[in-house]
């Protein structure tokens, strides 16, 4: 393999998140019954006119300046004709050779980055449904809004390929722009990719891969293609110039439709629509709305908080997780305690309950409360996690559910010795081991006592009270 | 015969029902009467919705009557170009493609008409999709000039106007593309408007060619027209390219003295009809007896006005009507392979001058053809706005003939495509300017036909267009002639 260097592009279409379609105030959920999410513009019916959506053009100038890109304050919207019985125009309205945004770039995670040639704005199609009875069109999904992002062919690998998917969706997700779902469909990526002997300037033929449905198999068809490849090339013969379709049940790509196939879109300047114009408003609000990048953050929270690598990873993953992780240690809570909080317990709690953190039912003041107890002694760790449980059960306060599931700790040497001795009953072979002067076996008689009170007790007292019955006879 | 209530104009109508001499209903039972008595011979009409217009007029009359305002076009008769969408009725651009197509919603120029008191009394025959200069290419036949019955009315809206000229209603909506209004109205002696490019909103106007495309109207007085416009203009949410009427307008003016008329020698040259020149000059001279002053203008780029109109029209009629597939509504033939149904389906929808046009277009805009056709198309329309922009430092409106030729034999043009395009060339260039421009009758020829003139003024002064057409009907009576029946 080192014999070739390996060149890949890629092209990513991302849905914004907004309420209402590109040019049609249907709502933008592909769900719900087939034809159920459409209006007269979506469906092509004669006399309609597309009327732009001012909210999709906001996310798409912050999606543009989140990645850097130089936004064209002229760009214009052009048609790109085809027949297809899932577009309902005959043309599909998109951005051509006045696009709204050029270069930017995405990080790759290692201190490099892959540039960006542009970014545009196009609506989707429907989609094709194969049934018993034929063909069927539906067309919840057509005119929903998209930033069709193109990359330079900067890439080297396919595990670079993987980790521009991963931090574009970090970003694009951090600032709202889209969810970014790849296996919902709301991030798709075409990936393009070629050979050429190692040391050479002049790119080889390029193969286009679809049917891509998660950063990991993006990497997984180019890992297969840069093998096809190199295999074709190192045995002297040509590489095809086609789109390839792959299938990641057989772990292979396909033929689907050579290049000289390729249809001519006739693209023009949609005459319905003007030119799109953004004003200096519309890019000071959306850079102000796009907030802390997650590289940024990255740095913040490892210098700022003094956090470990790993913690720094899990809290940055996600913008609201962050978020609630300084709300957090705002409430006076040490930064490692609170990331091992919500490492080990909120997240878990909220990915269970299927829940965001907007919705989580405790409030980072709440745990906050919980935690002010077990430093001040009222609670132990164990019975804390287990208040924890119930205030996420039941919104309850940290004070109602400690007080709900009686676990008050047991700190007084009065309360704690009828269990001792209860213990010292019940395992008389480890009170003698001990005695005998066998240390561990005491091991025994403390997690006696802590079951007995459901681990209440405060077991530095619990063990000096067993070392004082157990040397008293 | 005699067109009765039907022959007032839509102000006089109007001003009759809000005075309350006179109901909707009754205004619109004559105009019904006055189309089922003309229309079986003209042919002006695809369908006369006469329940939905007596159900309106009964509403107007209702809300009248409970003291509500019935709106400034009360009770007035108005038919509209089959071009134009109703809520629940059949609009079908004159093709059999869309036959059967009814539509969910109503085009916004129609709609306010309509909450403007207007009484829809039906849709009018048209060529096929706005492409053609006769209303020859209809599906559904052509129709016949009230003047002669043997000549045509004039297109793409001939329907519209020959309704207007026949007295079965004062008001009727058209488009105009290319000259779609104008051409139609000199033929037929009426009074047409194409208004600046975006005053009225296409919403619900089936597209022929985007950037050019206007709703306007059809009246025999301008004064009809500037109460028309000033119901259906204005910016339209549904249209991105609609535009706000600029306050500052309605300056009137008062006579024609001292209005500075260009005369381009480009529109007034050779391949001017005898008869068109002769009446035309005598119009001419009549303006400057009023006052007006006669000022030589030059368009250099009027030469390449039609070629470049037919290149870009049909570019974006190409794209516009590949929506008509008969996957989705419309009509559709053969059902084993999607793409063989596609092209059954607008086989058999689309006549042949709409596929010639649909040809001509995608050619014009295919990856290697579209520099030298498509992109020099719109060079040259942006060179003839500059002379348009020119010529308005030297005069107030640019004055021509609408038509080179009368009202022509039904049948006489038909073989011949560019025979029929050069019906265009003086109306052209506005459109493709996006300027607004007014035909009105100036006069007739030996044997009897209309003659408009074309007027075309800066773009946002429509209202400077209809104040100089008024004057000039103040003066003369040529607008006031209608066909013996």
């Amino acid at each position: 393999m080192n014999a070739f260097t390996t060149v890949i592009g890629l092209e990513v279409h991302v849905q914004l998140a907004t309420q209402s379609k590109l040019f049609s105030p249907a709502p933008s959920s592909s769900l719900g019954e087939p034809n159920s999410r459409v209006h007269a513009v979506d469906i092509g019916l004669p006399g309609v006119l597309p009327r732009p959506n001012a909210t999709a053009i906001a996310l798409a100038v912050r999606a543009s300046l989140a990645l850097g890109g130089e936004i064209q304050r002229t760009s214009r919207f052009a048609r790109k004709n085809y027949f297809y019985p899932d577009l309902p125009k005959g043309y599909q309205i998109s951005q051509f050779d006045e696009p709204l945004c050029r270069g930017g770039s995405v990080p790759l995670g290692d201190g490099r980055s892959c540039r960006l040639h542009r970014i545009h704005v196009e609506e989707d199609a429907g989609k094709l449904v194969h049934g018993d009875i034929g063909t069927m069109v539906d067309l919840n999904r057509a005119g929903m809004p998209l930033v069709e992002i193109v990359g330079e062919p900067d890439l080297r690998a396919p595990s670079e390929a993987h980790a521009f998917l991963t931090n574009l969706r970090e970003i694009l997700r951090g600032c709202g722009v889209s969810e970014c779902d790849m296996e919902l469909g709301t991030m798709r990526c075409d990936a393009n990719i070629s050979l050429m002997p190692a040391g050479a300037t002049e790119f080889g033929t390029k193969v286009e891969l679809k049917n891509l449905n998660s950063p990991k198999m993006v990497q997984r068809a180019l890992e297969y293609e840069e093998r096809r490849q190199a295999a074709i090339l190192a045995a002297g013969g040509r590489i095809a110039a086609e789109t390839r379709g792959w299938n990641d049940e057989a772990g292979e790509s396909r033929p689907q439709r050579s290049k000289e196939q390729a249809p001519d879109y006739r693209y023009f300047r949609d005459p319905d629509l003007p030119p799109l114009v953004i004003d200096d408003a519309t890019i000071a609000r959306e850079r102000g709305a796009i907030g802390e990048l997650p590289d940024a953050r990255r740095a913040r929270f490892r210098s700022h908080y003094d956090l470990p690598d790993y913690d720094v990873a899990l809290l940055t993953q996600e913008r609201d997780v962050g978020d609630w992780f300084e709300a957090l240690v705002a409430e006076g809570i040490a930064p490692k305690t609170a990331s091992n909080w919500v490492m080990s317990d909120v997240l878990p709690a909220r990915n269970a309950r299927g829940a965001s953190m907007a919705t989580f039912p405790v409030e980072p003041r709440g745990l906050a409360e919980l935690l002010r107890m077990l430093d001040a002694g009222t609670l132990t760790q164990v019975a804390a996690r287990r208040v924890f449980a119930h205030m996420v059960d039941t919104r309850d306060s940290a004070a109602d559910a400690t007080r709900t599931l009686g676990l008050l700790r047991i700190a007084d040497a009065a309360s704690l010795e009828p269990f001792v001795a209860a213990a010292i009953a019940a395992l008389p072979e480890a009170a003698a081991a001990v005695r005998a002067g066998k240390e561990r076996a005491i091991d025994a008689l403390k997690g006696h006592v802590m079951r007995a009170t459901k681990g209440r007790s405060d077991p530095v007292l619990v063990d000096t009270l067993l070392r004082q019955s157990l040397s008293r006879g | 015969m005699t067109p009765g209530l039907a022959g007032l104009s839509a102000t006089r109508i109007a001003a009759m029902v809000r005075a309350g001499e006179v109901t909707a209903v009754e205004a619109t039972e004559a105009a019904l009467a006055r189309v089922g008595a003309a229309d079986s011979e003209l042919h002006a009409f695809l369908e006369v919705t006469r329940d939905t217009a007596l159900a309106a007029a009964r509403a107007v009359d209702e809300r009248h009557a409970r003291g509500g305002d019935p709106g400034p076009l009360a009770g007035v008769p108005m038919a509209w170009k089959d071009n134009l969408v109703l809520a629940d009725h059949v609009a079908s651009a004159g093709s059999r493609m869309l036959e059967q197509y009814r539509s969910p919603f109503t085009a916004t120029a129609l709609q306010r008409a309509l909450a403007a008191g207007a009484i829809p009394i039906g849709r009018t025959n048209m060529d096929e999709f706005g492409m053609g200069s006769s209303t020859e290419n209809s599906a559904y036949g052509p129709t016949r000039n009230p003047w002669r019955r043997d000549r045509v009315p004039g297109g793409s809206s001939g329907g519209s106007a020959a309704a207007v000229a026949a007295g079965m209603c004062p008001l009727a909506m058209g488009s105009d593309t290319g000259g779609s209004v104008r051409q139609p109205a000199s033929l037929c002696g009426v009074t047409g408007l194409k208004p600046t490019y975006g005053r009225v909103s296409r919403h619900g106007l089936i597209a022929y060619a985007s950037s050019l495309d206007c709703v306007g109207a059809f009246a025999r007085t301008a004064e009809d027209l500037a109460l028309w416009l000033s119901v259906v203009s204005g910016i339209d949410p549904a249209d991105p390219t609609s535009t706000p009427a600029e306050p500052g307008h309605t300056r009137r003016r008062q006579d024609l003295r001292g209005l500075r008329i260009g005369v381009p020698w480009e529109l007034n040259g050779p391949g001017l009809d005898d008869e068109i020149a002769r009446v035309t000059r005598e119009a001419l001279a009549t303006l400057t007896e009023l006052g007006a002053r006669v000022v030589d203008v030059a368009l250099p780029h009027v030469p390449h006005a039609v070629p470049a109109y037919y290149l870009v029209a049909t570019a974006e009629a190409s794209s516009n009507l590949a929506r008509y597939d008969g996957v989705r509504y419309g009509l559709r033939r053969g059902a084993n392979r999607c793409d063989a149904m596609i092209t059954a389906s607008r086989s058999a929808g689309f006549g042949p001058e709409v596929q010639l046009r649909i040809l001509l277009g995608t050619f014009a805009l295919s990856a290697g053809y579209q520099d030298e056709f498509y992109r020099r198309a719109n060079d040259a329309r942006a060179q003839l706005t500059a002379d348009f922009r020119a010529a308005f430092a030297q005069c107030d409106v640019v004055w021509s003939p609408t038509s080179p030729v009368p009202a022509f034999p039904i049948g006489s043009r038909t073989d011949d495509p560019l025979a029929m395009y050069l019906c265009d060339v003086l109306t052209v260039p506005a459109s493709l300017a996006g300027l607004p421009a007014l035909s009105q009758p100036c006069g007739f020829t030996r044997d009897g036909m209309p003659v408009g003139m074309q007027w075309t003024a800066p773009a946002m002064q429509d209202e400077e267009l209809l104040d100089i057409a008024r004057l000039f009907e103040s003066h003369t009576d040529h607008h006031k002639r209608s066909p013996t029946p």
